[in-house]
């Protein structure tokens, strides 16, 4: 490989000469179009990232830092980015970046909650979360100031925000079985839901929010009625046994219903927020509005045993109210222990009674209707604890006219009104009944029972004397009894002695009877014949008083 | 040094495509009157078009590994895997073989890429005589792991390819991976830019 083998310089071929292609400078815009790739990177993901926001959550089951997205109508408008606890370390808080055209999420009226799947009694709801993961969704407000602090909601909104439908909200002394989400029927069409629910303040009610969705929320006016559709109405009349639903789903999960009272009313679509109130079930909210209650008190002087709260009060038949409270009082004057019951009634149930109560009182010039009650006790009218039910001796308050009623005490201006009560039918009968077994109890029952087994003791013995002896001896009186009967029939029977010369007897009975009345007819046309003697006979007088002894003389 | 004389003492030039040996005319624009390629005594501007190369390469092997590179979702739940956190998952999913080769793939073989490359040229420019043997080896080293380096970029075409059961199971590529075939291709670039007998010379001979 050395000068030796070389071919001269000359010997070698000349290179040809080419235009220069290109320009090794050139190279450096590799790097830079790279950098400029890696800057424009840079700059997308810079312009690209919305706001960062703090979510807190009681739990972050289900969320992965780096996965979990949020979205809002299933569109991903951030991500998760961190997951950490709170300093007190009880709850979580979720760092989120949202994307940039999310901005408007980061605003005070958003709500954040993690969708996971929830499986109620209402539905199955998340079914896709299952395979992919929990969520985080979102719904946007009203307000347009920043904000990046988010408190998560635990369930999610049941409405999202700018649904077509108003809102109501409901009054109930409880919640009974609705939760949120319950369904809103109407005409056992799902119209809406409820949203939320939370106690009165005072605690002494339950206020809940519904959601009728449009256009179906114009059928919610001024007088609709709500109640509580949740379980079954059973109800035995007339006509049988009817059961009454609204739904399958209702039974179990609950559900409120609505609807407009029969009968005209006004029907002017009800305003968003209206407030109502929730019946216990579809009878009580359909029937006429109950108005004012008025609160009254009786005072019992005997057992209430099977009086309940909530049992009815009714007059003259008609349900006007319910007790709400029994109480034992102590009358230390009469060494009693007297129950005072407390009930509510309506006095607008009474209807055009009322109406005209109110209107005679209104006329007379009085306040209420205190001093028409006055009226109507000294009337007779009673309070009095009947039984409604045989069976299981439930009570019931009735409000009734007691004639000849003893003179009660009553004072219009009491607050609460106190009525005058009579023992119920039942308890006199009770009574009577005491006294009847008092009497009984009296009754010495055990000496009767000495001198009865006494006595029985003494007729047995009798009865042994007489079988032992008096019946031989009767055996055989009845014996000689017989013998003489036989006797007596032998003397009787048609071929005996006795019975011919009875025979004979009769017969020469008969001709003394003839030969009398001969003598007689003799002695009526001659009467002078008892003295004279009898004259000579004409010939044809003789054979017939001679006939006879022949006749006679035969047997 | 080699007491050996150099082609330059001798005037001449051997063509890189077809190995002609030719008379060194001393110009830029000469080409191989055999198969018409350009004649250069060393590649053309080898140190700065491998610097260059080397550094886009670098740049984008940024991107490439901070983007996702493959989308997996499996029944629903989508999962963004960038190289490392795949390898990770490998690891953490009992698979710890397989994480030792994609990260030996994905994130060893670029490194030492970038840094053998880097080491020939900062070497190469200072002339110095340093273990140029082992610098030769580097250079073969680079040479041959070169073909090994796209393994990335084929497992998330193969997959993309292969998994495709709609709900079940689909494998979707990212940005991130194109970023990666990019810097592999940038840096086999760089490699082949290298002048290997830069090596050699013993002083800049980048002419």
């Amino acid at each position: 490989m050395t000068d030796n083998p070389t071919p001269s310089r000359d010997e070698l071929p000349e290179p040809v000469v080419q235009r220069r292609r290109f320009n090794a400078s050139l190279i450096w815009l590799v790097p830079a179009l790279a950098a400029l790739v890696g800057l424009s990177l840079v700059v997308h993901g810079w312009m690209q990232a919305g706001p960062n926001i703090t979510i807190t959550f009681q739990t972050a089951e289900g969320l992965e830092a780096g996965k979990t997205p949020v979205k809002y109508k299933n569109v991903v408008i951030g991500k998760v980015n961190r997951i950490d606890l709170t300093r007190d370390r009880s709850k979580v808080r979720v760092r989120v970046a949202l994307e940039k055209s999310a901005e408007s999420f980061a605003t005070a009226g958003t709500r954040y909650w993690v969708v996971r799947p929830r499986i109620g009694l209402g539905g199955v709801s998340g079914v896709d979360t299952l395979l992919s993961g929990a969520f985080i969704g979102a719904d946007t407000g009203d307000s347009q100031e920043y904000r990046n602090e988010f408190t998560g909601l635990e369930i999610p909104p049941a409405v999202p925000h700018g649904a077509p439908g108003k809102s109501f909200s409901l009054h109930s002394d409880d919640l009974g079985s609705l939760d949120i989400g319950s369904p809103v029927y109407f005409r056992r069409i799902q119209v809406g839901r409820v949203v939320s629910y939370q106690l009165d303040k005072d605690g002494k009610g339950v206020s809940l929010q519904i959601f009728v969705d449009g256009p179906n929320d114009r059928f919610v006016t001024t007088s609709t009625r709500f109640w509580n559709a949740s379980g079954v109405d059973v109800s035995l009349g007339a006509n049988g046994l009817k059961l009454n639903t609204q739904s399958l789903a209702t039974v179990l999960a609950g559900g409120v219903a609505f609807q407009d009272p029969r009968g005209p009313h006004d029907s002017t679509p009800a305003a968003e927020g209206a407030s109502y109130k929730l019946f216990g079930d579809q009878v009580t909210a359909m029937a006429p509005p109950d108005g004012e209650p008025h609160y009254i008190r009786m005072r019992f002087e005997q057992s209430l045993r099977g009086l309940v709260v909530d049992a009815p009060v009714e007059f003259l038949g008609i349900n006007i109210g319910r007790v709400v409270s029994i109480n034992l009082d102590y009358d230390d004057k009469k060494q009693r222990f007297p129950v005072t019951v407390g009930a509510v009634v309506y006095p607008q149930r009474l209807g055009r009674a009322y109406d005209k109560l109110s209107e005679l009182a209104k006329a007379r010039g009085e306040p209420d209707l205190s001093i028409m009650l006055g009226r109507l006790i000294e009337h007779g009218l009673r309070a009095q604890a009947r039984t409604g039910n045989l069976l299981t001796g439930q009570l019931y308050i009735a409000m009734d006219f007691i004639p000849n009623a003893p003179k009660a005490d009553f004072d219009p201006a009491g607050k609460p009104l106190e009525i005058p009560t009579a023992p119920g039918s039942f308890d006199k009968l009770q009574e009577q009944m005491a006294e009847i077994v008092d009497k009984l109890q009296k009754i010495p029952f055990d000496s009767i029972g000495r001198n009865l087994d006494q006595t029985l003791g003494e007729l047995n013995r009798t009865l042994k004397q007489v079988n032992g002896e008096v019946l031989p001896e009767f055996r055989n009186t009845l014996k000689g009894a017989q013998q003489t009967l036989g006797t007596a029939d032998q003397a009787l029977s048609n071929d005996s002695p006795l019975q011919q010369n009875l025979g004979d007897t009769l017969k020469q009975l008969q001709r003394m009877a003839r030969s009398l009345r001969v003598l007689t007819d003799y002695l009526g046309v001659h009467p002078e014949a008892l003295i004279r003697g009898r004259p000579a006979d004409p010939p044809q007088a003789r054979p017939a008083p001679a006939q006879a002894p022949k006749q006679g003389s035969k047997p | 040094m080699s007491a050996l004389p150099r082609a330059r003492d001798l005037g001449l030039i051997g063509c890189h495509v077809c190995g002609l040996v030719c008379r060194d005319v001393g110009r830029h624009d000469a080409a191989c009157p055999r198969c018409g390629s350009a004649l250069h005594r060393r590649k053309t501007a080898s140190l700065a078009r491998t610097w260059a190369l080397l550094i886009a390469a670098f740049i984008l092997y940024l991107p490439a590994n901070l983007l996702p590179i493959m989308r997996t979702v499996s029944l629903g739940d989508v999962d963004d895997n960038t190289i490392l956190s795949g390898v990770i998952e490998l690891w953490v999913k009992g698979s710890p073989d397989l994480a030792v080769i994609v990260f030996t793939a994905s994130i060893v073989v670029p490194m030492l890429k970038f840094l053998v490359l880097a080491t020939l040229l900062l070497s190469a420019r200072s002339g110095t005589d340093w273990a140029q043997r082992q610098r030769a080896r580097l250079y073969r080293l680079v040479e041959f792991i070169g073909y090994w380096s796209m393994l990335d970029v084929f497992v998330v075409a193969l997959l993309t390819a292969l998994v495709r059961f709609n709900f079940l199971s689909r494998v979707e590529p990212l940005p991130g991976v194109v970023f990666f075939g990019l810097t592999v291709v940038l840096t086999m670039l760089a490699s082949m830019s290298f002048d290997p007998r830069l090596i050699w010379d013993g002083r800049t001979n980048d002419d």
